[in-house]
């Protein structure tokens, strides 16, 4: 039984905005079912006194004060894009979804 | 469309309303949540934007502390736990309001939770669970452009400021609230306005609806008495306080007439539209699970120490309901007036308006009268006018001094609203002061003598009382602007 099936993989091309082939559909299915197996062997080390780790390093409350600091000027920003217009960045429409 | 929606005495009837409420507070913090960019509204487009908050590779977020402090302290307010250990998670989306393509913000573990605000509404006390308090980044605003009024439908392509995206923004979001029946849509208003009020009161937001900083999603289901919960719709594009209470009744007539017709209720996300109050589907809902979350790999955990959690509950000040109560006893107000007061949203309004100099009475009587009568007419919140507490006490000192009656001071609040500057100018250029200039009044006061005989006649005859009329007379012909007391005595000399 693999770990992630052809229609995951797919769900997950979608969400990623990936265009998958149906051929290689196939191939990543397999290709990413032996990536969760060498993971899923960590679980198999992994006793229930250890948490998950997020981060390695031990250090919490990296925090900056509320003080400004310039931004970058905006026609150089802007000239980075693909596209601009009036100021903001110009992109392609959207469809499906209303914000 | 032809199907006849029941009316709201009839859905309540048979059907019983769950609520809840998650509301988003962007946070008055003078930098964005990850990076030192300014958060000034209204400046121009895209000039509040760097590495950090463009995603550009190699930047690197790093919290603000003011915005974990106000998170905090909301927390407090709210009566809610603070986490001891809690981590930012990564949400992630394609959308182009965020140059990343992922949002940080906290999924499982959010900063607070498990609290409750008490409101009142009607006279009645309700205690609102808060399930969760958390911080995460407000998203850029996107511009449609080429379809039909700025909507999605038809434009050709659209475009994006991102000086919003990154500013801190609070998420609160209420537990589920049932058993409140035909009250759900008035006691969704009151929890608003309650909240505001008390995050207005931490001094954290501007809390403004009509700006953004405060903007609210409703979610509703009906179910039938003694069966389970129904499926919940998320009614988005909420705002203002009225159309909290509009949107929860126009959502409940919706869905009971889908019941009724034998449909059932989808789980999706709908949204609310001022002009014509009714709520229309946008997109499904997706799933949490197509967010992939996972723990934020460029920010480390938060663990507020008890100590400083303590510091900051030190800072909070009275609670809006406590405060109200010191209030309405100084004001010598009924139980009932000082709901009205609250719901008005003008609370603080007419402490602001007595702090410049009006008296109780009179700060109260034109917020709750003549504004009220304004702000409900172009449907905005009475906070929303053009007029500041200063000018109103302005208008009061105009009375108070004999320079315009209650009259004028309409038409010099009407000045001051229409953008014709403070009330002494108003009263300049419009030529509002009362006359009580004696001569200038003797010719009307002559006139109305002599075009009403019968009543001179009577004054002349001892019947005093008959002198109103002729004051009314006078009134008239100078168009509000004589000085009444001053027109009694004229008539009275001139006729004894």
């Amino acid at each position: 039984m693999p770990a992630i099936s052809r229609e995951e993989v797919a769900h997950l091309a979608r969400l990623a905005r990936l265009a998958v082939t149906d051929e290689e559909l196939g191939v990543f299915a397999g290709q990413l079912d032996v990536i969760l197996g060498a993971v899923a062997r960590v679980g198999e080390v992994a006793a229930d006194d250890i948490p998950p780790t997020s981060h390695v390093v031990p250090v919490t409350n990296v925090l900056r004060p509320d003080e400004p600091r310039p931004s970058l000027d905006r026609d150089a920003v802007l000239a980075c894009a693909p596209a601009a217009e009036d100021g903001r960045f110009r992109v392609p429409r959207i469809l499906d979804e209303e914000a | 469309m032809t199907t006849t929606l029941p009316p709201f005495d009839d859905v309540v009837a048979r059907f019983e309303p769950v609520i809840g409420l998650e509301t988003h507070v962007e946070l008055g913090t003078r930098t964005k949540m990850f990076c030192g960019c300014m958060t000034d509204f209204g400046s121009e487009p895209n000039t509040q934007i760097c590495p950090v908050c463009l995603g550009l590779p190699g930047s690197l977020p790093v919290a603000n502390k003011a915005a974990i402090e106000a998170t905090i302290r909301i927390g407090l307010a709210l009566n809610c736990s603070i986490a001891s250990w809690c981590r930012f998670a990564r949400k992630n989306y394609f959308y182009p309001d965020m140059p990343k393509d992922y949002q940080i913000s906290q999924y499982d573990e959010p900063l607070c939770f498990e609290g409750y605000l008490d409101i009142t509404s009607e006279g009645q006390s309700y205690r609102i669970g808060i399930e969760r308090v958390h911080l995460e980044e407000d998203t850029g605003k996107t511009l449609h452009v080429g379809g039909a009024t700025g909507r999605i439908h038809g434009a050709t392509h659209s475009l994006v400021d991102y000086n919003r995206a990154g500013i801190p923004l609070v998420e609160i979001v209420t537990k589920p609230v049932p058993g409140i029946g035909a009250k759900a849509p008035e006691v969704a208003k009151a929890y608003v306005t309650e909240l505001r009020n008390l995050v207005r009161g931490l001094g954290v937001s501007d809390v403004r609806m009509e700006q953004g900083s405060l903007r609210c999603d409703v979610n509703t289901a009906l179910n039938l008495p003694g069966a389970d919960w129904g499926t919940r719709t998320e009614t988005k594009n909420v705002n203002s306080l009225r159309s909290v209470e509009r949107a929860v009744r126009s959502e409940m007539i919706r869905q009971a007439s889908v019941l009724d017709g034998g449909g059932r209720i989808v789980q999706e996300t709908r949204h609310f539209h001022e002009d014509t109050g009714v709520t229309t589907s946008g997109r499904s809902k997706e799933e949490a699970t197509d967010y992939r979350y996972f723990p934020e790999p460029d920010l480390v955990p938060l663990a507020p120490d008890a100590s400083w959690v303590e510091e900051l509950r030190a800072t909070l000040p009275e609670t809006p309901s406590v405060r109200r109560g010191r209030l309405q006893e100084a004001w010598g107000v009924s139980d009932h007036d000082m709901d009205s007061i609250a719901n008005a949203g003008a609370v603080e309004l007419i402490v602001a308006t007595i702090e410049a100099g009006a008296s109780s009475e009179a700060a109260r009587k034109w917020w709750l009268g003549e504004l009220a009568r304004r702000a409900n007419e172009t449907g905005t919140e009475l906070d929303a006018l053009p007029i500041t507490p200063a000018q109103v006490a302005a208008v009061a000192a105009l009375v108070d001094a004999g320079r315009v009656n209650d009259k004028l001071a309409r038409q010099v609040l009407e000045g001051v609203l229409a953008g014709e500057g403070d009330p002494e100018a108003v009263v300049v250029s419009r030529g509002l002061e009362v006359v009580s200039d004696t001569g200038a009044l003797g010719a009307a006061v002559d006139e109305a003598i002599a075009a009403n005989p019968d009543v001179a006649q009577k004054i002349r005859e001892g019947k005093v009382a008959a002198a109103g009329a002729l004051v009314g007379a006078v009134m008239k012909t100078t168009r509000g602007q004589a000085d009444a007391k001053v027109v009694r005595d004229l008539i009275l000399e001139r006729l004894s």
